[in-house]
Protein backbone atom coordinates (compact mmCIF):
# COMPACT_ATOMS: atom_id res chain seq x y z
CA UNK A 1 0.00 0.00 0.00
CA UNK A 2 1.36 3.40 -0.98
CA UNK A 3 0.97 6.57 1.11
CA UNK A 4 -0.21 4.37 3.95
CA UNK A 5 -0.27 7.15 6.56
CA UNK A 6 -2.33 9.55 4.49
CA UNK A 7 -4.81 6.95 3.21
CA UNK A 8 -5.41 5.38 6.62
CA UNK A 9 -5.84 8.81 8.25
CA UNK A 10 -8.39 9.73 5.60
CA UNK A 11 -10.29 6.48 6.08
CA UNK A 12 -10.26 6.89 9.87
CA UNK A 13 -11.76 10.38 9.55
CA UNK A 14 -14.39 9.02 7.15
CA UNK A 15 -15.41 6.18 9.49
CA UNK A 16 -15.50 8.60 12.45
CA UNK A 17 -17.86 10.92 10.54
CA UNK A 18 -20.15 8.10 9.39
CA UNK A 19 -20.38 6.63 12.89
CA UNK A 20 -20.88 10.05 14.50
CA UNK A 21 -24.26 9.14 16.12
CA UNK A 22 -22.75 6.03 17.75
CA UNK A 23 -20.00 7.76 19.70
CA UNK A 24 -22.04 10.91 20.23
CA UNK A 25 -24.81 8.90 21.90
CA UNK A 26 -22.18 7.01 23.86
CA UNK A 27 -20.89 10.12 25.63
CA UNK A 28 -24.31 11.72 26.18
CA UNK A 29 -27.22 10.48 28.27
CA UNK A 30 -30.42 9.77 26.35
CA UNK A 31 -33.82 10.90 27.45
CA UNK A 32 -36.97 9.31 26.03
CA UNK A 33 -39.89 11.78 26.18
CA UNK A 34 -42.48 11.05 28.86
CA UNK A 35 -45.61 13.15 28.66
CA UNK A 36 -47.68 14.36 31.58
CA UNK A 37 -51.12 12.75 31.17
CA UNK A 38 -54.15 15.04 31.56
CA UNK A 39 -56.42 14.52 34.57
CA UNK A 40 -59.24 16.87 33.60
CA UNK A 41 -60.64 15.04 30.61
CA UNK A 42 -60.16 11.67 28.95
CA UNK A 43 -61.16 12.81 25.50
CA UNK A 44 -58.98 14.91 23.14
CA UNK A 45 -60.22 16.85 20.09
CA UNK A 46 -58.88 14.11 17.83
CA UNK A 47 -57.58 10.60 18.30
CA UNK A 48 -54.10 10.02 19.69
CA UNK A 49 -52.54 8.77 16.45
CA UNK A 50 -53.64 11.93 14.64
CA UNK A 51 -52.56 14.22 17.48
CA UNK A 52 -49.13 12.57 17.69
CA UNK A 53 -48.30 13.18 14.04
CA UNK A 54 -50.46 16.10 12.93
CA UNK A 55 -51.40 18.38 15.86
CA UNK A 56 -49.43 21.17 14.21
CA UNK A 57 -51.71 21.11 11.18
CA UNK A 58 -54.77 21.32 13.43
CA UNK A 59 -53.34 24.24 15.39
CA UNK A 60 -52.27 26.00 12.21
CA UNK A 61 -55.77 25.67 10.75
CA UNK A 62 -57.35 26.94 13.99
CA UNK A 63 -54.99 29.91 14.02
CA UNK A 64 -55.89 30.80 10.44
CA UNK A 65 -59.64 30.36 11.02
CA UNK A 66 -59.77 32.33 14.25
CA UNK A 67 -57.30 35.11 13.56
CA UNK A 68 -57.72 35.62 9.83
CA UNK A 69 -61.29 34.48 9.07
CA UNK A 70 -63.00 35.30 12.35
CA UNK A 71 -64.47 31.81 12.69
CA UNK A 72 -64.48 31.68 16.44
CA UNK A 73 -67.38 29.24 16.88
CA UNK A 74 -66.77 26.63 19.54
CA UNK A 75 -66.30 23.13 18.23
CA UNK A 76 -68.08 20.14 19.63
CA UNK A 77 -66.13 17.28 21.19
CA UNK A 78 -68.56 14.51 22.13
CA UNK A 79 -71.19 16.95 23.35
CA UNK A 80 -68.78 19.30 25.12
CA UNK A 81 -68.04 22.74 23.66
CA UNK A 82 -64.37 23.36 22.99
CA UNK A 83 -62.61 26.63 22.13
CA UNK A 84 -60.34 26.68 19.08
CA UNK A 85 -57.50 27.98 21.16
CA UNK A 86 -54.13 26.93 22.44
CA UNK A 87 -54.33 28.70 25.78
CA UNK A 88 -58.08 28.43 26.33
CA UNK A 89 -58.39 24.94 24.82
CA UNK A 90 -55.39 22.62 24.72
CA UNK A 91 -53.64 24.02 27.75
CA UNK A 92 -56.63 23.48 30.02
CA UNK A 93 -55.80 19.76 30.01
CA UNK A 94 -52.09 20.12 29.30
CA UNK A 95 -51.19 23.11 31.45
CA UNK A 96 -47.44 22.65 31.69
CA UNK A 97 -45.55 23.48 28.54
CA UNK A 98 -42.30 21.99 29.86
CA UNK A 99 -43.85 18.66 30.83
CA UNK A 100 -45.96 18.29 27.71
CA UNK A 101 -45.03 20.30 24.61
CA UNK A 102 -41.31 20.59 25.13
CA UNK A 103 -40.77 16.92 25.93
CA UNK A 104 -41.17 15.82 22.32
CA UNK A 105 -40.19 19.13 20.70
CA UNK A 106 -36.79 19.11 22.38
CA UNK A 107 -36.35 15.42 21.63
CA UNK A 108 -37.10 15.81 17.92
CA UNK A 109 -35.51 19.26 17.53
CA UNK A 110 -38.73 21.04 16.69
CA UNK A 111 -38.83 24.75 17.38
CA UNK A 112 -42.47 25.85 17.05
CA UNK A 113 -43.24 29.56 16.89
CA UNK A 114 -46.30 29.25 19.19
CA UNK A 115 -44.41 30.90 22.02
CA UNK A 116 -43.42 33.93 20.00
CA UNK A 117 -46.93 35.26 20.84
CA UNK A 118 -48.43 32.94 23.45
CA UNK A 119 -47.37 32.64 27.04
CA UNK A 120 -48.06 29.78 29.41
CA UNK A 121 -51.13 30.12 31.61
CA UNK A 122 -49.94 30.62 35.18
CA UNK A 123 -51.23 28.22 37.80
CA UNK A 124 -53.84 29.87 39.99
CA UNK A 125 -52.35 31.12 43.18
CA UNK A 126 -53.97 29.61 46.22
CA UNK B 1 -34.24 -0.30 -22.03
CA UNK B 2 -31.32 1.54 -20.48
CA UNK B 3 -33.81 3.82 -18.76
CA UNK B 4 -36.63 1.36 -18.19
CA UNK B 5 -34.67 -1.30 -16.26
CA UNK B 6 -33.33 0.98 -13.51
CA UNK B 7 -36.76 2.60 -13.22
CA UNK B 8 -38.46 -0.78 -12.80
CA UNK B 9 -35.74 -1.81 -10.32
CA UNK B 10 -36.53 1.18 -8.08
CA UNK B 11 -40.27 0.48 -8.34
CA UNK B 12 -39.53 -3.14 -7.40
CA UNK B 13 -37.62 -2.03 -4.30
CA UNK B 14 -40.57 0.12 -3.25
CA UNK B 15 -42.95 -2.83 -3.70
CA UNK B 16 -40.67 -5.14 -1.70
CA UNK B 17 -40.49 -2.69 1.22
CA UNK B 18 -44.25 -2.10 1.13
CA UNK B 19 -45.16 -5.77 1.17
CA UNK B 20 -42.41 -6.67 3.66
CA UNK B 21 -43.35 -4.05 6.22
CA UNK B 22 -47.07 -4.86 5.89
CA UNK B 23 -46.44 -8.59 6.31
CA UNK B 24 -45.03 -8.24 9.81
CA UNK B 25 -41.36 -8.12 8.86
CA UNK B 26 -40.74 -4.74 10.52
CA UNK B 27 -37.71 -5.96 12.53
CA UNK B 28 -36.10 -7.20 9.30
CA UNK B 29 -36.64 -3.91 7.48
CA UNK B 30 -36.20 -1.64 10.50
CA UNK B 31 -33.24 -3.27 12.29
CA UNK B 32 -31.50 -6.07 10.33
CA UNK B 33 -31.27 -4.34 6.95
CA UNK B 34 -29.96 -1.00 8.31
CA UNK B 35 -27.17 -2.75 10.25
CA UNK B 36 -26.27 -4.94 7.26
CA UNK B 37 -26.33 -1.95 4.93
CA UNK B 38 -24.02 0.21 7.04
CA UNK B 39 -21.59 -2.71 7.47
CA UNK B 40 -21.48 -3.38 3.72
CA UNK B 41 -21.15 0.35 3.07
CA UNK B 42 -18.19 0.88 5.42
CA UNK B 43 -16.49 -2.44 4.58
CA UNK B 44 -16.92 -1.99 0.84
CA UNK B 45 -15.78 1.62 0.98
CA UNK B 46 -12.60 0.81 2.93
CA UNK B 47 -11.89 -2.20 0.72
CA UNK B 48 -12.19 -0.10 -2.42
CA UNK B 49 -9.97 2.72 -1.14
CA UNK B 50 -7.30 0.29 0.13
CA UNK B 51 -7.40 -1.45 -3.25
CA UNK B 52 -6.76 1.86 -4.96
CA UNK B 53 -3.97 2.67 -2.54
CA UNK B 54 -2.26 -0.60 -3.43
CA UNK B 55 -2.00 0.31 -7.09
CA UNK B 56 1.37 1.94 -7.77
CA UNK B 57 1.45 5.26 -9.53
CA UNK B 58 4.99 5.22 -10.94
CA UNK B 59 4.73 8.47 -12.87
CA UNK B 60 3.42 11.91 -12.16
CA UNK B 61 0.23 12.09 -14.18
CA UNK B 62 -1.60 15.27 -13.06
CA UNK B 63 -3.82 16.80 -15.71
CA UNK B 64 -2.12 20.02 -16.70
CA UNK B 65 -4.80 22.66 -17.00
CA UNK B 66 -2.49 25.65 -17.26
CA UNK B 67 1.09 26.82 -17.62
CA UNK B 68 3.51 24.53 -15.83
CA UNK B 69 6.27 25.79 -13.57
CA UNK B 70 8.95 26.98 -15.97
CA UNK B 71 11.39 29.86 -16.30
CA UNK B 72 11.05 32.58 -13.69
CA UNK B 73 9.62 35.14 -16.12
CA UNK B 74 6.84 32.79 -17.31
CA UNK B 75 3.83 33.00 -15.01
CA UNK B 76 2.73 29.63 -13.66
CA UNK B 77 -0.91 28.61 -13.23
CA UNK B 78 -0.10 27.55 -9.70
CA UNK B 79 -3.50 25.94 -8.89
CA UNK B 80 -4.34 24.50 -12.31
CA UNK B 81 -0.88 23.06 -12.76
CA UNK B 82 0.53 22.92 -9.24
CA UNK B 83 4.13 22.06 -8.52
CA UNK B 84 3.97 22.34 -4.73
CA UNK B 85 1.87 20.52 -2.14
CA UNK B 86 0.24 23.83 -1.21
CA UNK B 87 -0.88 24.22 -4.82
CA UNK B 88 -2.19 20.66 -4.81
CA UNK B 89 -4.12 21.31 -1.60
CA UNK B 90 -5.80 24.36 -3.10
CA UNK B 91 -6.54 22.45 -6.29
CA UNK B 92 -8.11 19.58 -4.32
CA UNK B 93 -10.15 22.02 -2.24
CA UNK B 94 -11.53 23.68 -5.37
CA UNK B 95 -12.26 20.26 -6.85
CA UNK B 96 -13.99 18.79 -3.81
CA UNK B 97 -15.97 21.84 -2.72
CA UNK B 98 -16.62 23.66 -6.01
CA UNK B 99 -16.28 20.96 -8.70
CA UNK B 100 -13.80 23.08 -10.64
CA UNK B 101 -13.13 20.48 -13.33
CA UNK B 102 -16.83 20.31 -14.22
CA UNK B 103 -16.86 24.10 -14.50
CA UNK B 104 -14.43 23.72 -17.37
CA UNK B 105 -16.68 21.36 -19.35
CA UNK B 106 -16.99 22.17 -23.01
CA UNK B 107 -19.50 21.22 -25.61
CA UNK B 108 -18.44 20.67 -29.19
CA UNK B 109 -20.93 21.18 -31.98
CA UNK B 110 -20.94 21.62 -35.73
CA UNK B 111 -22.68 24.57 -37.29
CA UNK B 112 -23.16 25.38 -40.94
CA UNK B 113 -20.04 25.77 -42.86
CA UNK B 114 -19.59 23.08 -41.56
CA UNK B 115 -17.41 24.41 -38.83
CA UNK B 116 -16.62 22.88 -35.48
CA UNK B 117 -16.95 25.10 -32.47
CA UNK B 118 -16.49 24.62 -28.75
CA UNK B 119 -18.67 26.36 -26.22
CA UNK B 120 -18.82 26.25 -22.46
CA UNK B 121 -21.26 23.74 -20.98
CA UNK B 122 -21.99 24.31 -17.34
CA UNK B 123 -25.16 22.25 -16.85
CA UNK B 124 -23.44 19.35 -15.15
CA UNK B 125 -21.47 21.69 -12.90
CA UNK B 126 -24.46 23.77 -11.83
CA UNK B 127 -26.95 20.94 -11.31
CA UNK B 128 -24.27 18.77 -9.71
CA UNK B 129 -23.29 21.49 -7.27
CA UNK B 130 -26.92 22.15 -6.29
CA UNK B 131 -27.60 18.44 -5.89
CA UNK B 132 -24.53 17.65 -3.79
CA UNK B 133 -24.94 20.56 -1.39
CA UNK B 134 -28.65 19.90 -0.92
CA UNK B 135 -27.86 16.24 -0.26
CA UNK B 136 -25.18 17.21 2.26
CA UNK B 137 -27.59 19.49 4.14
CA UNK B 138 -30.26 16.77 4.18
CA UNK B 139 -27.85 14.12 5.48
CA UNK B 140 -26.62 16.46 8.22
CA UNK B 141 -30.20 17.38 9.15
CA UNK B 142 -30.95 13.68 9.67
CA UNK B 143 -28.55 13.70 12.63
CA UNK B 144 -31.49 15.08 14.62
CA UNK B 145 -33.02 11.59 14.44
CA UNK B 146 -29.86 9.75 15.51
CA UNK B 147 -28.35 12.00 18.15
CA UNK B 148 -29.93 12.70 21.51
CA UNK B 149 -29.40 15.45 22.76
CA UNK B 150 -29.29 17.28 19.47
CA UNK B 151 -25.94 18.84 18.48
CA UNK B 152 -25.94 22.62 18.04
CA UNK B 153 -24.94 22.62 14.36
CA UNK B 154 -27.98 20.57 13.40
CA UNK B 155 -30.24 23.19 14.99
CA UNK B 156 -28.50 26.01 13.15
CA UNK B 157 -28.80 24.11 9.87
CA UNK B 158 -32.50 23.40 10.44
CA UNK B 159 -33.17 27.03 11.28
CA UNK B 160 -31.65 28.32 8.05
CA UNK B 161 -33.08 25.49 5.95
CA UNK B 162 -36.63 26.24 7.14
CA UNK B 163 -35.98 29.97 7.16
CA UNK B 164 -38.91 30.90 4.92
CA UNK B 165 -41.45 29.33 7.33
CA UNK B 166 -43.70 28.14 4.51
CA UNK B 167 -46.43 25.79 5.68
CA UNK B 168 -46.39 23.65 8.75
CA UNK B 169 -44.22 21.63 9.25
CA UNK B 170 -41.89 24.20 7.72
CA UNK B 171 -40.78 23.57 4.17
CA UNK B 172 -37.05 22.92 3.91
CA UNK B 173 -35.48 24.66 0.91
CA UNK B 174 -32.99 21.80 0.54
CA UNK B 175 -35.91 19.46 -0.25
CA UNK B 176 -36.98 21.63 -3.16
CA UNK B 177 -33.41 22.07 -4.37
CA UNK B 178 -32.58 18.36 -4.35
CA UNK B 179 -35.71 17.31 -6.23
CA UNK B 180 -35.20 20.12 -8.74
CA UNK B 181 -31.52 19.30 -9.22
CA UNK B 182 -32.12 15.56 -9.72
CA UNK B 183 -34.85 16.33 -12.23
CA UNK B 184 -32.52 18.65 -14.12
CA UNK B 185 -29.69 16.09 -14.05
CA UNK B 186 -32.12 13.49 -15.36
CA UNK B 187 -33.39 15.83 -18.09
CA UNK B 188 -29.79 16.56 -19.07
CA UNK B 189 -29.21 12.86 -19.66
CA UNK B 190 -32.48 12.45 -21.51
CA UNK B 191 -32.52 15.56 -23.66
CA UNK B 192 -28.89 16.05 -24.70
CA UNK B 193 -28.52 13.38 -27.38
CA UNK B 194 -24.79 12.89 -27.01
CA UNK B 195 -25.11 12.49 -23.23
CA UNK B 196 -28.02 10.09 -23.65
CA UNK B 197 -25.94 8.02 -26.07
CA UNK B 198 -23.24 7.33 -23.48
CA UNK B 199 -25.63 6.87 -20.50
CA UNK B 200 -25.94 3.41 -19.00
CA UNK B 201 -28.38 1.82 -16.54
CA UNK B 202 -25.74 2.49 -13.85
CA UNK B 203 -26.15 6.22 -14.59
CA UNK B 204 -29.94 6.21 -14.34
CA UNK B 205 -30.31 3.89 -11.35
CA UNK B 206 -28.74 6.22 -8.73
CA UNK B 207 -30.78 9.14 -10.07
CA UNK B 208 -34.06 7.24 -9.81
CA UNK B 209 -33.08 5.79 -6.43
CA UNK B 210 -32.15 9.13 -4.87
CA UNK B 211 -35.22 10.78 -6.37
CA UNK B 212 -37.39 8.06 -4.79
CA UNK B 213 -35.61 8.55 -1.45
CA UNK B 214 -36.18 12.30 -1.54
CA UNK B 215 -39.83 11.96 -2.54
CA UNK B 216 -40.60 9.31 0.09
CA UNK B 217 -38.93 11.47 2.74
CA UNK B 218 -40.92 14.51 1.69
CA UNK B 219 -44.12 12.46 1.70
CA UNK B 220 -43.40 11.54 5.30
CA UNK B 221 -42.79 15.11 6.34
CA UNK B 222 -45.38 17.05 4.37
CA UNK B 223 -48.18 14.63 3.48
CA UNK B 224 -48.64 11.53 5.63
CA UNK B 225 -46.63 12.93 8.58
CA UNK B 226 -44.82 10.09 10.28
CA UNK B 227 -44.52 9.75 14.05
CA UNK B 228 -41.14 11.41 14.55
CA UNK B 229 -40.78 10.48 18.22
CA UNK B 230 -41.21 6.76 17.53
CA UNK B 231 -38.89 6.94 14.54
CA UNK B 232 -36.25 8.71 16.60
CA UNK B 233 -36.52 6.02 19.27
CA UNK B 234 -35.68 3.42 16.63
CA UNK B 235 -32.85 5.52 15.16
CA UNK B 236 -31.24 6.26 18.53
CA UNK B 237 -31.73 2.59 19.41
CA UNK B 238 -29.81 1.60 16.29
CA UNK B 239 -27.00 4.01 17.17
CA UNK B 240 -26.76 2.71 20.75
CA UNK B 241 -27.14 -0.96 19.67
CA UNK B 242 -30.41 -1.34 21.61
CA UNK B 243 -32.93 -1.07 18.77
CA UNK B 244 -36.65 -1.12 19.53
CA UNK B 245 -39.61 -0.57 17.27
CA UNK B 246 -42.35 1.32 19.11
CA UNK B 247 -45.77 1.53 17.51
CA UNK B 248 -46.56 1.62 13.80
CA UNK B 249 -43.99 3.67 11.94
CA UNK B 250 -45.91 3.65 8.67
CA UNK B 251 -45.29 2.06 5.29
CA UNK B 252 -43.71 5.18 3.80
CA UNK B 253 -41.06 5.13 6.52
CA UNK B 254 -40.09 1.55 5.71
CA UNK B 255 -39.98 2.32 2.00
CA UNK B 256 -37.74 5.33 2.69
CA UNK B 257 -35.46 3.32 4.98
CA UNK B 258 -35.22 0.37 2.60
CA UNK B 259 -34.29 2.64 -0.31
CA UNK B 260 -31.58 4.28 1.82
CA UNK B 261 -30.25 0.82 2.76
CA UNK B 262 -30.17 -0.06 -0.94
CA UNK B 263 -28.24 3.13 -1.66
CA UNK B 264 -25.70 2.30 1.06
CA UNK B 265 -25.21 -1.25 -0.21
CA UNK B 266 -25.01 -0.13 -3.84
CA UNK B 267 -22.59 2.71 -3.04
CA UNK B 268 -19.19 0.94 -2.78
CA UNK B 269 -19.73 -1.07 -5.96
CA UNK B 270 -20.83 1.76 -8.21
CA UNK B 271 -19.82 5.08 -9.70
CA UNK B 272 -20.96 6.69 -6.47
CA UNK B 273 -17.51 5.78 -5.13
CA UNK B 274 -16.33 9.05 -6.68
CA UNK B 275 -16.88 10.23 -3.10
CA UNK B 276 -13.67 8.44 -2.09
CA UNK B 277 -12.22 8.45 -5.59
CA UNK B 278 -11.91 12.21 -5.85
CA UNK B 279 -9.29 12.11 -3.09
CA UNK B 280 -7.46 9.18 -4.71
CA UNK B 281 -7.21 10.54 -8.27
CA UNK B 282 -3.55 10.80 -9.30
CA UNK B 283 -4.60 13.22 -12.03
CA UNK B 284 -5.63 15.65 -9.27
CA UNK B 285 -3.64 14.89 -6.15
CA UNK B 286 -0.12 14.81 -7.59
CA UNK B 287 2.13 17.82 -7.98
CA UNK B 288 3.53 18.40 -11.43
CA UNK B 289 7.17 18.42 -10.26
CA UNK B 290 8.77 15.72 -12.37
CA UNK B 291 11.43 18.23 -13.54
CA UNK B 292 12.40 19.05 -9.96
CA UNK B 293 12.17 15.73 -8.13
CA UNK B 294 13.27 12.32 -9.36
CA UNK B 295 10.41 9.85 -8.99
CA UNK B 296 11.62 6.28 -8.91
CA UNK B 297 9.38 3.53 -10.19
CA UNK B 298 8.46 1.55 -7.06
CA UNK B 299 8.63 -1.83 -8.78
CA UNK B 300 12.14 -1.39 -10.20
CA UNK B 301 14.39 -4.39 -9.52
CA UNK B 302 17.04 -3.10 -7.11
CA UNK B 303 19.55 -5.53 -8.64
CA UNK B 304 19.38 -3.81 -11.98
CA UNK B 305 21.95 -1.00 -11.82
CA UNK B 306 21.81 2.02 -14.10
CA UNK B 307 23.61 1.40 -17.35
CA UNK B 308 25.33 4.54 -18.60
CA UNK B 309 26.15 5.17 -22.23
CA UNK B 310 29.85 5.07 -21.46
CA UNK B 311 29.63 1.57 -20.03
CA UNK B 312 27.33 0.53 -22.87
CA UNK B 313 29.93 1.64 -25.36
CA UNK B 314 32.63 -0.16 -23.40
CA UNK B 315 30.60 -3.35 -23.68
CA UNK B 316 29.81 -3.15 -27.40
CA UNK B 317 32.63 -1.00 -28.83
CA UNK B 318 34.07 -3.70 -31.04
CA UNK B 319 30.73 -4.49 -32.66
CA UNK B 320 29.92 -0.83 -33.08
CA UNK B 321 33.17 -0.12 -34.85
CA UNK B 322 32.64 -3.19 -36.98
CA UNK B 323 29.19 -1.97 -38.00
CA UNK B 324 30.52 1.52 -38.73
CA UNK B 325 28.66 3.21 -35.86
CA UNK B 326 30.52 6.28 -34.57
CA UNK B 327 31.94 5.84 -31.06
CA UNK B 328 33.12 8.34 -28.45
CA UNK B 329 36.25 6.42 -27.68
CA UNK B 330 38.08 4.59 -30.44
CA UNK B 331 39.32 1.04 -30.09
CA UNK B 332 42.80 0.88 -28.65
CA UNK B 333 45.33 0.94 -31.44
CA UNK B 334 46.03 -2.58 -32.58
CA UNK B 335 49.19 -3.89 -31.08
CA UNK B 336 51.51 -4.87 -33.86
CA UNK B 337 51.62 -8.59 -34.17
CA UNK B 338 54.78 -10.12 -32.96
CA UNK B 339 56.79 -11.14 -35.93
Amino acid sequence: MYDKGKVLTGLAIFVAIVTFPVWYDLVHAQHVPKLEKPTLSKKCVADIAYMRTSHMVLLDNWRNEVVREEKRKLIDVEGKPYAKSLQMGCMKCHPDRKKFCDECHTYASVDPFCWDCHFQPKKEAN
Amino acid sequence: MKILYPFVAVLGLIVIATIGSRAGMEPLFGIVFPYLAILIFLGGFINKVVGWAKSPVPFRIPTTCGQANSLPWIEQACFDNPSTSFGVTVRMFLEVFLFRSLFRNTQADVYDGPKLRYGSSKYLWLFGLLFHYAFLVIVLRHIRLFADPIPFFVKILEFFDGFLQIGLPHLYQSDLVIVGAITLLLLRRLLLTNVRYISLPADYFPLFLILAIALSGMTMRYLTRADVVNIKQLAVGLATFKPVIVGDLGTVFYVHLFLVCTLLVYFPFSKLMHMGGVFMSPTRNLANNSRMVRHINPWNDPNLKPHSYASYEDEFREFMVEAGIPVDKELPAETPAAE
